[in-house]
């Protein structure tokens, strides 16, 4: 059935307001609509990392999460599913009575691409049937900002700031969403909140219900990490796809598409421009700068069009 | 019927696995617990069991994993050793506080460095307060029974917690042995159903798990766990009296030997307890009063038992395979004189630390201690409170 924006805004709120994650946060949004691509009729065990998300919506004697949900230690959610999956074929194999369930992991970027990402690779290869959603916020944001390998190059982080001799963290993030596409999983996308969440939903929806191990990387922006104005959420999306710092794609079978190709690119700057993090990048003098994350950005842009199935 | 078997440690452990039929076991190899997982694969592969085999990537994810399907409803088991059980330590503590009943097979190997595969208590003793109840075996028949017996431990409503069953690497694990197996439909009526109240898979009680718990909470959930963890004694010995009908095998919180009128005694734990008992029977033969306690339990500590079964003796010599470090003596060595403190005084009580790196141990090591006890009854002095035995000195 054709998306509509509408019908899914009715379906049953599946984590609870009154959590206490930051207002203007990218991370709620993302973890709302991902709940809302699973059947009404569906259950779902959620795991989550210890991050934001995580210290923000299970405060003991709270829970937002009207699923089950279990949260163990930072570097392992991949591994603490896969457990939760593995009873699932038992009892299936065993003949006991067991309710549709689906198996979702949540984590930010430290979580996924640096201390988890041995328990989400050995999750990916072996297969089982789960989605693994990494929120990325460029940074350990729940410990105060610290870089992390999803920080882009130049980021003022908490321990790569921006001083007199070196200027912010001085290497660009790994390419994660292609280090999973390497695992041969049957879905693998890199997406966002953007306009009516279309592409969010979507690739939700085919996550979760494709067999076997999904895995999304959502850029979901921190207006405290990114020093952006709290309100200004959709627009910093919708900047980092126009620039195509984070341009959104799938990648079915091996087989990568685009979702998004901009009919003229936009220059780095009016990503970067809103952003405290990069400020130090607008001195004069520090020009050169610019130019490294814009011919950055453009070779990988380049090295995803030729590998899109589409063009 | 008991079924009369030549076995290994490992292979008697895989095969309780195996008439047990757990849901999940998540497990990774390690030398020399490895053939735990190795033989149970093949029950996975040749349907004999309906578990799903979760071949990890760390022995981090393998407990990891553990508790998630045990939070999920399900029987969840593993078997580690060494760096395998200190890869785990973050988790071990996370799985006991969840009050997660998972089974642990602990084939007890060195830790590094430098790096040793052969045994001693290093790695099981680092985790000793990490939660987790603590069963110690002596060879192949103790590591299956307490296996077993573990399971119903860990699931007893008055206790879930997570229980692991520690026998010796190589020395327990590898050696063939004989020994009686229970019939399989025994086992699987022995251990029972498990079913939680609750659990992540119930949709109709879906439930939270892990949560973050600030100053306002923490330390009563602390005190809880600490309290069950005490009182799980009675859980331990109610299954033990249950075993032994089933069985005849009769199991408690420690093994007296020859204790009744001893006046020299050796605490020592796992293998070399029947290294000992040899040495017992031949300082016997000789009219010497010497006796023997076997540390079953060893988590939670058997406090006031202990000190009772040691209360008659002149000297005690406590065996430690495992040195802390930490200029007071070995774990088994403080516990038991924090136990005798203020309720048996004045019994002079000495520390071993023997047989670290997998070095061997013989029966005149044994009669050294036991010389040297008696020179202390002799004499009325302790010479050195901390020794070490079998090691080359200089």
């Amino acid at each position: 059935m054709a998306y509509n924006l509408k019908e899914w805004a009715t379906r049953p709120e599946r984590l609870t307001g009154g959590h206490r994650l930051c207002a203007g946060c990218g991370a709620t949004p993302v973890v709302r609509t991902v709940l809302r691509a699973l059947k009404p009729e569906d259950h779902a065990v959620v795991s989550s990392a210890t991050c934001c998300l995580e210290v923000s919506s299970f405060l003991y004697p709270y829970t937002a999460w009207k699923d089950s949900f279990i949260h163990s230690a930072f570097e392992n959610v991949a591994a603490t599913i896969s457990g939760v999956e593995a009873v699932y074929k038992a009892k299936l194999r065993k003949g006991e009575n067991v309710n549709a369930t689906k198996f979702i992991a949540f984590a930010g970027d430290g979580g996924t691409y640096d201390i988890g990402l041995q328990a989400l690779s050995g999750a990916m290869e072996r297969g089982h049937d789960m989605m693994y959603v990494c929120y990325d916020n460029g940074a350990y944001m729940n410990t105060g900002i610290q870089r992390s390998g999803a920080s882009p190059k130049y980021s003022d982080t908490s321990t790569t700031p921006a001083g007199k001799t070196i200027p912010g963290k001085v290497q660009h993030s790994k390419n994660l969403t292609q280090i999973i596409m390497g695992h041969n999983i049957p879905y693998v996308a890199q997406t966002m909140p953007l306009k009516n969440f279309k592409d969010l939903s979507e690739k939700a929806e085919k996550g979760i219900y494709t067999p076997g191990a999904a895995f999304l990387n959502v850029l979901a922006p921190c207006p405290r990490g990114w020093r952006y104005d709290t309100a200004l959420l959709m627009e910093m999306c919708e900047l980092a796809l126009e620039t195509c710092v984070w341009p959104i794609y799938e990648i079915i079978e091996g087989k990568l598409t685009l979702n998004y190709i901009p009919k003229e690119k936009k220059p780095i700057e009016e990503y970067l421009k809103p952003q405290g993090r990069f400020s130090h990048m607008f001195k004069p003098g520090n020009e050169w700068m610019i130019e490294d994350v814009q011919s950055r950005v453009d070779r990988e842009w380049e090295k995803l069009l030729n590998m899109n199935e589409m063009k | 019927m008991a079924i009369r078997e030549r076995l290994s440690g490992n292979e008697a452990v895989s095969i309780a696995m195996k008439q047990i039929n757990p849901d999940v076991v998540a497990a990774y190899p390690i030398t020399p617990s490895t053939e735990v997982p190795q033989y149970f694969s093949n029950y996975a592969a040749n349907g004999e069991v309906d578990t799903e085999f979760v071949p990890v990537e760390s022995e981090h994810s393998a407990m990891s994993a553990c508790i998630g399907a045990q939070a999920a409803g399900g029987r969840a088991m593993t078997a580690t050793s060494s760096q395998g059980l200190a890869l785990m330590w973050e988790m071990l503590y996370i799985a006991s506080s969840y009050r997660l009943p998972i089974t642990m097979a602990t084939i007890n190997r060195t830790l590094s460095g430098p790096i040793n595969i052969h045994c001693d208590h290093s790695d099981s003793m680092g985790a000793r307060d990490s939660g987790w109840i603590q069963i110690y075996s002596e060879n192949s028949q103790e590591a299956y029974d307490n296996f077993i017996q573990a399971v119903r431990i860990a699931e007893h409503p008055d206790v879930m917690l997570p229980v692991m069953d520690c026998f010796d690497g190589f020395i327990t694990s590898h050696k063939v042995e004989n020994l009686n197996l229970i019939e399989d439909d025994e086992v699987k009526k022995f251990v029972g159903k498990y079913n939680p109240p609750y659990h992540l898979m119930d949709k109709n009680k879906p439930m939270s798990m892990g949560p973050l718990s600030l100053p306002m909470y923490y330390f009563e959930s602390k005190r809880q766990q600490a309290e069950t963890m005490r009182g799980s004694i009675k859980a331990i010995l109610e299954v033990a009296a249950d075993f032994e009908k089933l069985t005849g095998r009769k199991y408690g919180l420690f093994e007296e030997y020859k204790m009744q009128d001893a006046e020299t005694a050796i605490v020592i734990i796992n293998s070399t307890a029947g290294t000992a008992k040899d040495c017992v029977d031949q300082l016997r033969e000789k009219g010497v009063k010497a006796g023997l306690v076997k540390i079953r339990v060893f988590r939670p500590f058997p406090v006031t038992q202990i000190v009772s079964a040691l209360s008659k003796c002149k000297a005690v010599a406590v065996m430690d395979r495992a040195d802390s470090c930490n200029g007071a003596g070995g774990p088994l060595f403080t516990d038991v004189t924090s136990a005798m403190y203020g309720r048996a005084d004045g019994i002079k009580v000495v520390n071993y630390i023997y047989g670290l790196g997998g070095r061997d141990v013989k029966i005149d090591d044994i009669h050294s201690v036991y010389n040297d006890l008696q020179e202390i009854v002799k004499t009325g002095t302790v010479k050195e409170v901390y020794n070490y035995l079998g090691v080359r000195e200089g």
